[in-house]
């Protein structure tokens, strides 16, 4: 096939929005030969992104998958939007191996600007290509003509459909992102609430996860995992199992232990039964969780200074006098913390003529096919993984394991498809959690500024994803006969940074040091939990500016803004503080007050500053956060409502961490292994949340997801000093913490 | 064994044991998604469905206890095309992140409204306080509730 030669003509009304697309964004330029926007980058095929059907919709492709945030349906907006199809004729297919492009990791608030921005460039590009085809088929001028839902008009009134020219026109081809995307101001459906296509059949029992899947012939499978970490399996009654009702097979590779059955509750009697029976060599006793952050502390660490600014100090002033400073120092910790999706992890796989398939909720099913697929001793190419929504995950849970739990049940029962969801406790005690960290900060004040600051993070990894590189980030292959090794640990590098994440601050010092501790042994499964180390540093670097105002005699509204240049972030404190009310130094006292928080989150995305009130009950040590008041900007908005959601759902998310969450243990192991051990924020609990957007579209589109976790806990830690005159650096905000902090 | 049971106004009659729990029953011989396996263990109210009106978990309810019983479940109110006015609260108000809790929330909010037509935001989170959310959509929930008791209230 011909590939059609795009006239300039065609484009010359889009002049100045070139120009305009240039001046957003340098990183986008056009060049031949230039790197191509977003994920265009890594996936440069066309069709890759989006295909045209005969019957004039759109199939678009993603690698990014929807877990909850609504991020399929932005991303259809924004193919609808420049393709100039109404949105109900644009179909989204995501996640697939076999089908999608690969996008990696569906992770760190990033679908929008990566993927949401190869659709923008493929679609204008698509587009063009259409009309270039209707300006041959019809003879006119490309220019001439004009677009409405996939219907092209020349101007003495014959049309042409996208359906009639999808045969004749070749997306098997690179993108150029030659083809400036729509200007904002243009827009109809971006920047619109338009509701998501997941929500309807969510709440009308309709089939929306893979908890959902019933193929024909299916059974159920289920695990047996061991009391604690790196126990060994000696024994176990295997007959006695197979002979309950339903079992079709027992399944033991080393100490991998699982069942399949024909109905769930048998294969649930099974793992019970399995349990019982089951003699393990235990693995090594966990650290005595009342001195987890002293042992941390004690463990060999990689350091790496992540910032350091050494202007001359203020030691004098031109006279020659001595300014009078002022040294404060504080040390914060955070805790292990569980992902706790409220549907344990589940998968479905069948393993049909050597060749495996595999349903799943994973966030990456690219980098998880690979290390399936190395588990298992097989070629990649002979295993397809297909997203298929599961319960939230905020980051990286039980999702990735159970898929490979699932292909080696499956592979036991060639044929016969197997669903296997983690019960309860499996997913509450081996899922990785978000590590648990300490923060020591230390500044010098004068004349009421900071002059100096230093800050140094100690943590674990935030992530142990089956993307890295090196070993089999996949928990059955660890057990396994022919056992795994899990990929040696590291940081993610700044500038998103992993355990550092947020760890420089965005204010202006005129010196400051900044240095990562990345500790290597693990005494518990981590990995990423939503927003990695920020929510910890947020707090910690938020804790510490609201003392410093303090000790300054500092409004700490008026304390952030005379540190900070970032006119956008002056933009959402000011917001934040007028929505909220805010009083230059108004008192808090007899338990109740506010506080603020403010983060750029990875100091390259959104910009968020959260207010929150605070009710402290000085008997009964509990906290309530009855209000919080947020002003966020996201750039350019894809989907108000959407964003509103989702700094919402991080604000409450965040209050929950903040004055419930931990996860239990003992050097026996996990005792957080069921709501009642791991409590969350319930409904009555939860704060009224106002959401202020402050929409930037000529700014690039900043992800959303994880923005807001960090401010939160920062403006609560600062209500809580603010209403009771004491601060607590130590999260969560327990009864016990506070009694003892409230004395 | 077989155990007979009414769902949604239908007789059905399944091979389990009495002691199967409800909830695997609606599930998997059913094929009814609406309830969900959050924990097994009646804590979260992922899997609530009406039992004579009544929220329960059906996690923990053996299916051989309702042989005289009616069970309703989500499906049971309404469909996509003809949403139940709380199924269409809950949409108008993208009451929903990943909506793995949103049966819960909204089975257990149907008896609420039974018993209470007109309730209070107050009331409403009361109400709400044993289902458990964790993308943090709970003042959509609880704006979508008041929102369908007020279409109730004037239909």
């Amino acid at each position: 096939m011909n590939a059609p030669i795009l006239s300039r003509r065609a484009f010359t009304a889009g002049a100045g929005a070139i120009v305009l697309a240039f001046s957003l964004d340098p990183k986008h330029a056009l060049a031949e030969g230039a790197k191509l926007p977003g994920d265009l980058q890594e996936n440069r095929r066309l069709d890759a992104w989006i295909r045209i059907d005969a019957d004039g919709s759109a199939t678009v492709f993603t690698g990014k998958v929807e877990l909850g945030q609504g991020i399929v349906t932005a991303l259809a907006q924004i193919a609808a939007e420049e393709l100039d199809l109404p949105l109900a004729r644009v179909h989204v297919i995501s996640g697939d191996t076999a089908r999608a492009p690969n996008e990696g990791v569906t992770a760190g608030s990033q679908s929008v600007e990566y993927s949401g921005t190869a659709l923008r460039f493929a679609g204008a590009e698509v587009r063009a290509i259409l009309l270039d085809a209707a300006a041959k088929k019809l003879a006119v001028a490309p220019d001439t003509l004009t677009v409405s839902a996939g219907t092209i008009s020349a101007a003495d009134g014959r049309q042409v459909t996208y359906g009639e020219l999808a045969a004749a026109i070749d997306l098997e081809r690179d993108a150029t992102a030659k083809f400036p995307p729509k200007p904002a101001q243009t827009h109809t459906i971006v920047g619109t609430s338009v509701k998501r296509f997941d929500i309807p059949r969510k709440v009308t029992g309709g089939a929306a996860y893979v908890q959902d899947m019933r193929p024909a012939g299916m059974l159920h499978g289920r695990v047996v995992r061991p009391p604690r970490y790196g126990s060994r399996l000696d024994s176990v009654d295997d007959a006695a199992a197979k002979a309950m009702p339903g079992v079709v097979a027992v399944v033991r590779d080393g100490s991998f232990l699982g069942v399949v059955a024909a109905r769930e509750e048998q294969a649930i009697a099974a793992r019970a039964a399995l349990i019982k029976s089951a003699k393990w060599t235990l693995g090594p006793p966990l650290p005595d969780p009342a001195k987890i952050h002293e042992y941390l502390l004690s463990l060999p660490t990689e350091d790496n200074v992540i910032s350091e600014n050494r202007a001359p100090a203020l030691a004098s002033t031109p006279s020659g006098a001595q300014v009078s400073t002022q040294i404060l120092e504080a040390t914060y910790r955070r805790p292990y913390m569980s992902h706790a999706s409220i549907g344990p992890s589940c998968s479905l796989a069948v393993f049909t003529d050597g060749k495996l398939t595999v349903w799943t909720h994973s966030q990456g099913v690219f980098p998880n096919r690979a290390k399936v697929a190395e588990a298992l001793g097989m070629n990649v190419a002979d295993v397809r993984e297909i997203h298929t929504e599961g319960s939230g995950c905020y980051g990286h849970n039980g999702a990735d394991d159970v898929a490979l739990d699932a292909a080696l049940l499956a592979r036991a029962v060639p044929g016969r498809p197997v669903r296997v969801q983690w019960m309860r406790d499996d997913e509450f005690g081996w899922e990785p959690y978000g590590a648990a960290m300490v923060m020591k900060a230390k500044a010098t004040l004068s004349a009421g500024r900071i002059v100096d600051w230093s800050y140094d993070v100690w943590s674990n990894t935030h992530s142990t994803r089956p993307t890295e590189p090196g070993g089999v980030n996949l928990l059955a292959s660890w057990y396994l006969a022919d056992a795994k090794k899990p990929a040696p640990p590291r940081n993610i590098p700044q500038p998103a940074g992993g355990g550092d994440r947020n760890a420089i601050p965005l204010y202006d010092f005129p010196r400051q040091r900044v240095v990562n501790h990345l500790i290597k042994e693990m005494p518990l499964r981590v990995s990423a939990l939503r927003t990695l180390g920020a929510y910890a540093n947020v707090f910690a670097l938020e804790s510490f500016m609201d003392e410093l105002a303090l000790a300054a005699g500092a409004d700490p509204v008026a304390f952030r803004l005379a540190h900070l240049t970032d006119p956008r972030a002056h933009a959402v404190i000011a917001a934040a503080a007028k929505s909220a009310g805010w009083r230059p130094g108004e008192q808090g006292g007899e338990g109740r007050g506010r506080g603020i928080g403010f983060a750029k989150y990875k100091n390259l995305a959104s910009y968020v500053a959260v207010i929150a009130e605070i009710e402290v009950d000085h008997t009964s040590g509990m906290v309530r956060v009855p209000r919080a008041f947020a002003a966020v900007d996201s750039g350019q908005i894809i989907n108000p409502d959407g964003l509103a959601n989702q700094v919402e759902g991080g604000i409450v998310q965040s209050t929950s961490w903040t004055l419930k969450e931990e996860v239990r243990f003992t050097p026996d192991g996990i005792v957080s292994r069921d709501w009642e051990s791991y409590p969350i924020l319930t409904m009555p609990e939860v704060p009224h949340v106002e959401v202020e957007l402050i929409g930037r579209p000529s700014e690039r589109p900043l992800g959303a997801g994880e923005c807001s976790q960090g401010p939160m806990v920062a403006a609560i830690a600062n209500a809580f000093a603010h209403a009771t005159g004491r601060r607590l650096r130590e999260l969560p905000l327990t009864p016990a913490r506070v009694k003892a902090a409230l004395g | 064994m077989t155990i007979s049971l009414k769902v949604n106004g239908a007789i059905h009659s399944v091979p389990a044991e009495p002691d199967t729990p409800l909830l695997y029953v609606l599930r998997n011989d059913l094929a009814l998604n609406g309830a969900k396996f959050g924990c097994g263990l009646g804590q979260c109210g992922a899997c609530t469905v009406l039992i004579d009106g009544e929220p329960v978990r059906s996690c923990v309810t053996p299916t051989g206890m309702l042989t005289d019983s009616e069970v309703t479940t989500i499906e049971g109110l309404g469909t996509i095309e003809k949403p139940h006015p709380l199924q269409q609260a809950f949409v108008d108000e993208q009451a929903a992140q990943c909506g793995y809790c949103i049966n819960g929330m909204l089975m257990t909010a149907k008896a609420l409204l039974a018993q209470t037509p007109h309730p209070t935001d107050a009331q409403v989170r009361a109400g709400l306080a044993l289902n458990l959310c964790r993308c943090g959509t709970h003042n959509r929930i609880v704006r979508a509730v008041l929102r369908a008791a007020d279409v109730m209230g004037r239909s």
